[in-house]
C-alpha cells in the first residue's frame, strides 16, 4: 500500500462487494486486452519519503545557484530578497491546496486576492484593468498579440528587438499558425527605432525597460502606433515601474510582463505569473480569469469570477483564450510583497537599485577596453561590449566566484562581444567592487591572450 | 472559516498613510541626483497607490482571507476532472532547497547540471508513462500543452505539404479543447456522443476527411468512461492522415494499466498539477508537458533537455540544452519551463515508482465504483442517476434532472448545500450533453469513511428538499458570505479598488 492511498485488504474486500465485482481488475473491462499493459512501467519501485529527499537533495547540491556565486545575471528574471512573510503565507494550505474558486462562497480568500491584486498590477501599470494572472511573460506578449489580432484582424505585428528573445520567439510560434508575419523594428542606439506603420499593423509591441536596459520613449510608440489604427502593447519589468512613466500615462492600450521579480523564486524559470493589464476599451476581450466585487444575498460585500462569458469553459472555440489554470499563487506572492514593500518601499527600493546600477556601470565603464553598449538611461540592468571574447571573460570570472551577467551572443549575433549586466538590492557595493576587480582581471588576460595570437 | 457581518477589509483599507513593513537596506554607493539618472520626464507623476500597513497588519490580513477559502488539507474535495489528491508535504521541503529555488534560468547548463539531470529523468519517467518516446516539458498548464500539440500537428503537415482546416472534438470535451482550436488556427467540428457515452464511430466516420487534421480526445472521457472503440477510433483518424491528440486531464484512472501510446496517440499532454500532485494554488501554478511519438518529434518546442554521452555508465553523462532543432514550432514561453512543478513531480514519481502509480489509478477507479454504488445503496440514484450505467472509471457523471422535476432542487442548490457540511461540491453543469450534471471524482488519497459520509451526506440532503427544498434553495447558510449576485457583477464591473 503506498503512503499516499489508505484502502487496507479490508476495505478492498468490502468496497468491491459493494460495487458487486470480484476483482479490482474486472473495474478496468472496458478497455480491450491488446491495450492492456502486460508488465510493470520500467520506472523502478517506491522510495521511503527520506530516500527521495537525499536524492533530490543531491540533485539540488549539483546546482550553482546565486547563494553560491556572486550573480549578476538577469535578462528577465532577476535575484531579489523575498520577505520570509511570503513563504509563510502562501504555504498556507488555504492558499496552496484549493483549485480555481468555482464556489465562491467557500473561495473569498483566493478571490479577494485576485480583487487585491489587480488594483495593485493595475496601479503599477496605470491601466484601469488586470486580469488576475497568466503564465509568465513571454506567453504574456503572446496573449496580448491575440488580443490585438482578434480587435484589429490585420497581418502583421511589429515587435521592437529590445523586446525580450523569448518573447518574439514565442510571438514568431502562434502568429505563424494565426497567419501574420512578425517584423522586426531594429534598435537604434540602444532605443527602438521604428518603422513606418501602414494599415496592416494590428499591434506594436515594445518592452520597458527594453532587454538592453534601456528606458523607452513609450509615449512616442503609443501615438505611433494609434496613429496607424492598431493596438500598442509594451512588456513591463514590474519593478520599475514604481519609477517610470506608466504604460497608462503614456497611452500605451496593453501592458503585460514578468511577474517573477514580485516576491517570486528564481525556480531555474518557473512558476512565476505573469500580468496582463489593458483599457476599458478592451475589457471584454481579456483571457483569463478575473475576479470582481459584489454583494451576497444579505448585502455582503463578496468577490467572484466575472466577465466569464469571455472564457473556454463558457464560450468554448469562441472564447478569448484558451487559458486556465493560470498562476494564483504566484500572483499572490506578488500581491503580498507589493503589500510589504508598499507606497513609498517600492519607490526607495527602486531608487536604491538605480543608484547600484549606476555606480556599477560607471565601475566596469573604466575598466580599459569596456565600453557601453549604449548610453540611454537604464534603471536596473545595461549592456557592455567586452574587448575580449565574452564567453572566455565570463568563465574566468565565475572561477572567481563572480557570475558576471548574461552573454548576448546568442541573441544578438551583432553584439558579439556584449554582456548583460543586471542589479539587484542583494549586489552590494563590495560585490560590485568584487565584479569589477574580476572582470578587469579577465578582460586584462583576455588582452594578453589575444596580443599572443597576434604575435 | 471565518465569517462576520462585516465586510472582510481589503489591504488597500487597512492602509494608513506613514505605516511600512519595508526598510531598504542602506545606500552604499555614492549618492547622484535622482534626476541625473533618470530625467523628471521619464519618470511617473504619483507612486504607485499600494497600501502603507506595517508587517503584523499584512500577516493577519492575509491569514485572515486564507480562513474564508476552503481548501484540500481540510476536507473532501470531488471536484470531477480536477484530480484534487492530496499534495505530499515533503514535496514542499525539497522544492524549496536553495540548489532548485535559486537557481538561475539563464545559469550555464554546465552549472546546472542536476536540474537538467532532474528534467532528463522526469522526461524519462513520462514517456514510460505515456508509452511514447520523446517528452517536452516546456508548456505551462494542460491548455498550454493543447496548444503546443495543436501547433505540433500544424508543423507534421505543413512539413508534408498538407494544409488541412479542422479538428474533430467530441462534444463532451472540456472547452479548453475548442477554445485551444481557434488560438492554433483551425476550426473545430464537433462529434458526437453515443448513448453509452462513447464517441459516436458513425459519426466520427462521416467527419473524417483529408481536410481533417487531428482528433482531440480525452481518454478516460469527461464522462468518466474508457471509449470501448478506441482501436477502431484510431483506424478512421489516422486513415485520413490526421493525428490523434490526447488530452491528459484523465491519466489519474490508467497509469501502469494502459498507455496512450499504445493506443496510438500522437500526442499526449499531462496536468502535472493533477496527476502529479502540484499544488493547484487557487489556480495554479500547473505544468502541461507532452508526450509524442517518432515522427512528431522533430518539431517540438526548443530549447529541449537532452543527454549527451555518458552511454550506459551514467556518472559520465553530462546534460544539456538543445536549440539546434530546425524544425522546431520554437517557443511557446520563456525559459525551460516550470522547474519548480518539475521538482515536485518528479519527487512523487520516486516515492511510488511503478507499482505506487498503478495502485495511484486502481484505488482511484475502486474509489469512484464504490462511491457510486454507495450512492446508489443510499437511494441517491432515484433522483441523481447516472447518466451511464455502466462500470466508470476514476470518475463518473450523475444527472440531477430527475432531482429538479421531484423535489424541486436544482443541481446548483445541491452543490450549495453541500458547502453547509463542508465537502467541496462536485464540478457542476459539465460534461454538457447531461441535464443538470454533476461530475464526481474522489481520487485514490480518501478513505472509505469519507466516501461513506459523503454518500450519506447527499441522501440527507435530498431527504431534507423532500420535507422543503427551500432550505437547499437557499444555501450555503454557514459560509463566510451566502449566494452571490454573479450576473451584477458582470453587468456592471468593479475589478479593482476604488481610492
Amino acid at each position: 500500500m503506498s503512503r499516499y492511498t489508505s484502502a487496507t485488504d479490508a476495505d478492498r474486500k468490502e468496497m468491491l462487494a459493494t460495487i458487486g465485482v470480484e476483482s479490482i481488475d474486472e473495474l478496468f473491462a472496458d478497455i480491450p486486452a491488446a491495450l492492456k499493459l502486460d508488465e510493470s512501467l520500467a520506472l523502478g519501485p517506491g522510495l521511503s519519503e527520506q530516500e527521495v529527499f537525499e536524492e533530490l537533495r543531491a540533485l539540488a547540491a549539483r546546482n550553482v545557484c546565486t547563494d553560491d556565486e556572486i550573480s549578476f545575471l538577469g535578462a528577465g528574471m532577476y535575484d531579489h530578497y523575498i520577505p520570509a512573510l511570503i513563504d509563510s503565507l502562501i504555504l498556507r494550505s488555504e492558499f496552496l491546496t484549493p483549485y480555481t474558486p468555482y464556489q465562491p462562497e467557500i473561495s473569498q480568500g483566493v478571490l479577494q486576492a485576485m480583487f487585491e491584486y489587480q488594483t495593485a498590477i493595475s496601479e503599477l501599470t496605470g491601466l484601469p484593468v488586470s486580469n488576475a494572472s497568466v503564465y509568465e511573460g513571454p506567453s504574456a506578449v503572446v496573449a496580448a498579440g491575440y488580443v490585438a489580432k482578434l480587435a484589429r484582424g490585420r497581418r502583421r505585428f511589429v515587435v521592437s528587438r529590445g523586446v525580450h528573445p523569448h518573447s518574439r520567439e514565442a510571438l514568431r510560434t502562434l502568429a505563424h499558425a494565426w497567419g501574420m508575419d512578425v517584423q522586426e523594428a531594429p534598435l537604434k542606439d540602444g532605443l527602438t527605432d521604428l518603422p513606418g506603420l501602414d494599415d496592416e499593423v494590428s499591434a506594436v509591441i515594445v518592452q520597458q525597460p527594453n532587454f538592453l536596459g534601456a528606458v523607452e520613449d513609450l509615449e512616442a510608440t503609443a501615438a505611433a502606433a494609434a496613429e496607424a489604427g492598431a493596438i500598442s502593447i509594451c512588456a513591463c519589468d514590474p519593478l520599475p515601474l514604481a519609477l517610470l512613466k506608466t504604460p497608462g500615462e503614456c497611452g500605451v492600450d496593453i501592458a503585460v510582463g514578468e511577474g517573477q521579480p514580485l516576491g517570486n523564486r528564481l525556480d531555474y524559470g518557473g512558476p512565476s505569473f505573469g500580468f496582463f493589464t489593458t483599457t476599458e476599451e478592451l475589457i471584454r476581450r481579456v483571457p483569463g480569469r478575473i475576479a470582481g466585487e459584489t454583494r451576497d444575498l444579505d448585502g455582503r460585500r463578496g468577490f467572484v469570477l466575472t466577465l466569464q462569458t469571455r472564457e473556454q469553459h463558457i464560450r468554448r472555440e469562441k472564447a478569448t483564450s484558451n487559458i486556465t489554470t493560470a498562476q494564483a499563487l504566484n500572483a499572490l506572492a506578488g500581491l503580498i510583497h507589493l503589500s510589504w514593500l508598499g507606497r513609498r518601499g517600492i519607490v526607495e527600493l527602486v531608487e536604491l537599485i538605480v543608484q547600484r546600477t549606476a555606480y556599477a556601470r560607471d565601475r566596469l565603464c573604466a575598466i580599459e577596453g569596456v565600453e557601453l553598449l549604449h548610453e540611454q538611461p537604464v534603471v536596473r540592468e545595461f549592456a557592455l561590449t567586452l574587448p575580449v571574447p565574452v564567453q572566455e571573460a565570463v568563465a574566468a570570472c565565475r572561477e572567481r566566484g563572480v557570475n558576471p551577467g548574461y552573454p548576448l551572443e546568442r541573441d544578438y549575433p551583432e553584439h558579439p562581444d556584449g554582456l548583460l549586466v543586471a542589479l539587484t538590492e542583494k549586489r552590494t557595493r563590495a560585490d560590485i567592487d568584487r565584479l569589477a576587480e574580476v572582470l578587469e582581471a579577465a578582460v586584462q588576460a583576455g588582452a594578453r591572450e589575444l596580443e599572443q595570437v597576434a604575435q | 472559516m471565518i465569517r462576520e457581518a462585516d465586510d472582510e477589509l481589503t489591504i488597500f483599507e487597512r492602509s494608513r498613510a506613514g505605516r511600512r513593513a519595508f526598510v531598504a537596506p542602506s545606500l552604499d554607493v555614492p549618492e547622484r541626483p535622482l534626476d541625473e539618472l533618470l530625467a523628471p520626464a521619464l519618470r511617473r507623476a504619483e507612486p504607485p497607490r499600494l497600501p502603507e500597513v506595517a508587517e503584523p497588519e499584512i500577516v493577519r490580513h492575509f491569514t485572515r482571507i486564507s480562513k474564508r477559502n476552503f481548501d484540500l488539507d481540510t476536507g473532501f474535495y470531488p471536484l470531477g476532472s480536477c484530480t484534487m489528491k492530496h499534495n505530499p508535504k515533503l514535496h514542499e521541503r525539497i522544492a524549496a532547497l536553495p540548489g532548485h529555488a535559486h537557481l538561475h534560468p539563464l545559469q550555464d547548463p554546465a552549472r546546472a547540471q542536476g536540474a537538467l539531470e532532474l528534467m532528463w529523468r522526469l522526461q524519462q519517467a513520462l514517456g514510460e508513462l505515456a508509452g511514447l518516446p520523446h517528452v517536452s516539458l516546456h508548456p505551462s498548464a494542460g491548455a498550454h500543452g493543447e496548444l503546443a500539440g495543436v501547433l505540433l500537428t500544424r508543423a507534421f503537415h505543413e512539413d508534408r505539404g498538407e494544409h488541412r482546416s479542422k479538428v474533430l472534438i467530441p462534444d463532451t470535451a472540456h472547452g479548453t479543447n475548442p477554445a485551444t482550436v481557434t488560438m492554433g488556427g483551425y476550426h473545430v467540428v464537433a462529434v458526437g456522443t453515443d448513448t453509452q457515452g462513447n464517441v459516436d464511430l458513425d459519426d466520427l466516420r462521416a467527419k473524417a476527411s483529408d481536410d481533417v487534421a487531428c482528433l482531440m480526445l480525452t481518454n478516460p472521457s469527461t464522462v468518466g468512461l474508457f471509449e470501448t472503440g478506441i482501436e477502431e477510433i484510431e483506424r478512421i483518424v489516422h486513415g485520413v492522415g490526421a493525428t490523434l491528440y490526447y488530452d491528459g486531464a484523465n491519466l489519474n484512472a490508467i497509469m501502469g494499466i494502459s498507455r496512450p501510446g499504445d493506443m496510438g496517440f500522437d500526442i499526449v499532454h499531462f496536468n502535472l498539477h493533477k496527476t502529479f500532485t502540484q499544488p493547484h494554488g487557487g489556480g495554479g501554478p500547473g505544468a502541461g508537458p507532452i508526450a509524442v511519438s517518432e515522427r512528431i518529434e522533430p518539431y517540438l518546442p526548443r530549447p529541449q533537455v537532452v543527454r549527451r554521452g555518458g552511454g550506459s555508465d551514467e556518472a559520465d553523462a553530462v546534460y544539456d540544452l538543445d536549440y539546434d532543432r530546425p524544425k522546431s514550432i520554437g517557443r511557446l514561453r520563456g525559459f525551460q519551463g516550470n522547474y519548480g512543478v518539475f521538482v515536485r513531480s518528479y519527487a512523487y514519481i520516486r516515492s511510488l515508482g511503478a507499482p505506487g502509480l498503478r495502485e495511484v489509478s486502481e484505488i482511484a477507479v475502486l474509489n469512484a465504483n464504490y462511491l457510486l454504488a454507495k450512492l446508489r445503496q443510499e437511494g441517491v440514484l432515484e433522483y441523481l442517476p447516472a447518466a451511464y450505467d455502466r462500470l466508470c472509471m476514476h470518475e463518473f457523471v450523475l444527472s440531477g434532472a430527475p432531482m429538479k422535476r421531484e423535489l424541486k432542487i436544482r443541481t446548483l442548490d445541491l452543490a450549495k448545500r453541500l458547502l453547509d457540511f463542508g465537502v467541496h461540491p462536485p464540478t457542476v453543469y459539465f460534461p454538457l450533453i447531461v441535464d443538470e450534471a454533476l461530475l464526481i471524482e474522489p481520487t485514490e488519497t480518501e478513505t472509505k469513511e469519507t466516501l461513506d459520509r459523503f454518500a450519506e451526506r447527499v441522501a440527507a440532503i435530498l431527504r431534507e428538499a423532500r420535507e422543503d427544498p427551500e432550505i437547499a434553495r437557499g444555501a450555503p447558510h454557514t459560509t463566510p458570505v451566502r449566494r452571490l449576485d454573479e450576473a451584477g457583477a458582470a453587468r456592471r464591473p468593479v475589478l479593482r479598488q476604488r481610492f
